[in-house]
């Protein structure tokens, strides 16, 4: 599975890359996690929010991700 | 209350000098930092409630769909106010909106006070200065936006989005964003929205220190009145000069209310205090890089200097108000 993690650099989408990192450690997840800070190649997910979650080229989750989320997103895709 | 548990750890606990300027600092520094982080969790519980349940998708359409006869501005306006995006998502935003066929200026209006009227400013302010002056920075924000998004939607600006985006326009299509939204109830959200409030206070918590230390040290060793020898009121000049100041500079809201709070108890005008504030929240230097990828320079610089020129006269308002 690839997971990547949309955003510009702030604060929040640095700690979101680190939380998808701790649930795919913890979790024992294979996959390769890339974090996707070009604007053009952001906007071609078309969100309108950042930071945002995508698994396997799908938008799974945007904004506010809890860990919860973030391991539901990543257990139900795989 | 919690000015008396202040006073006690400052004088009784640390044994310091209440007529002491390093006394008074140390007292303000405590009290102030106490009282901010729990108004700042407090609000920001609230917004993390607000944003897990906001359907941007849904003000979009909706905003496109209905013709409001200008209360579309104070839509804008007030759902820019209200949401804590990251200030990374006002590229996407803005984009999203553009794509969507909202008009320009309606998304200026959501621009401007995005980062203008925010949860964290809006803690602080009701700590420091009380529910009067906190409404009227909101209201100040929001109708700020509301106006300099008209003002901005009537000059035309299109032609000076930059090329990408007027690329993304012409292509546009119909957005399925259809992704599911897990029906996971209120209690099941909380914990996830507390833990994120507790986030954003230990964020910021490095910021509200330094505010406050900085705040702190001009209460106690800046003798009374300072401020009001050299930047009175009647320096016309004030206002302009604070604001242009402020304009590049960032600060987090955090920081700089407790800087703000000291300069008026030291004599600076509050108006003039309120227009630096929002000059130096609402626009900085990093904003304009990222706008960059939207926007031409020309436009940054319209959009930016019809803004400043709004909070200029907002400053001198608000001093003539106050």
């Amino acid at each position: 599975m690839v997971i990547k993690v949309l955003g510009t650099g702030c604060s929040k989408c640095k700690a979101l890359y680190a939380a998808v990192e701790k649930v795919v450690k913890e979790n024992g997840i294979n996959a390769e996690l890339i974090k996707e800070e070009d604007l053009e190649k952001i906007m071609s997910y078309h969100v309108m929010v950042l930071p945002a979650l995508v698994v396997n080229e799908k938008v799974v989750a945007k904004g506010v991700i809890s860990e919860t989320e973030i391991k539901k997103a990543l257990t139900t895709a795989e | 209350m919690l000015q008396r548990f202040a006073n006690w750890l400052a004088y009784g606990v640390l044994s310091l000098d209440a007529q002491s300027r390093l006394g008074s600092a140390v007292d303000f520094f405590i009290y102030d930092t106490i009282k901010i982080l729990i108004l700042l969790f407090i609000i920001s519980s609230i917004m993390g409630v607000i944003n897990a349940y906001f359907p941007i998708e849904r003000l979009r359409n909706y905003l496109t769909k209905h013709k409001l006869y200008g209360l579309q501005y104070l839509f804008a306006s007030c759902f820019g106010a209200i949401t804590p995006f990251c200030s990374c998502s006002s590229v996407p935003l803005f984009i999203g909106f553009v794509k969507g066929g909202i008009p320009l200026g309606v998304t200026f209006a959501f621009l401007i006070t995005s980062p203008l009227v925010n949860e964290v400013a809006v803690a602080m302010f009701l700590g420091t200065f009380g529910l009067r002056i906190t409404g009227i920075y909101v209201v100040s924000g929001i109708l700020l936006g509301m106006i300099g998004g008209f003002v901005l939607g009537k000059m035309k600006l299109e032609p000076y989005l930059s090329d990408w985006v007027k690329k993304i326009q012409q292509d546009s299509m119909a957005e399925t964003e259809q992704w599911e939204r897990d029906k996971t109830t209120f209690m099941q959200r909380l914990p996830g929205i507390i833990h994120d409030s507790w986030g954003i206070v230990k964020g910021v918590l490095l910021y509200v220190i330094i505010g406050i230390a900085i705040g702190g040290a001009i209460h106690g060793y800046v003798p009374e009145g300072f401020f009001r020898q050299h930047m009175s009121q009647s320096n016309w000049y004030a206002v302009p000069l604070s604001v242009i100041l402020g304009v590049p500079m960032y600060a987090n809201a955090a920081g700089i209310v407790p800087v703000i709070e000291v300069f008026v108890a030291k004599g600076i005008p509050i108006g003039t205090a309120l227009a630096f504030m929002m000059a130096v929240v609402g626009l900085s230097l990093p904003e304009a890089t990222l706008l960059k990828k939207v926007m031409t320079w020309k436009l940054i610089g319209i959009f930016f200097g019809t803004i400043t020129l709004f909070i200029i006269l907002s400053g001198y308002l608000f001093n003539w108000l106050l």
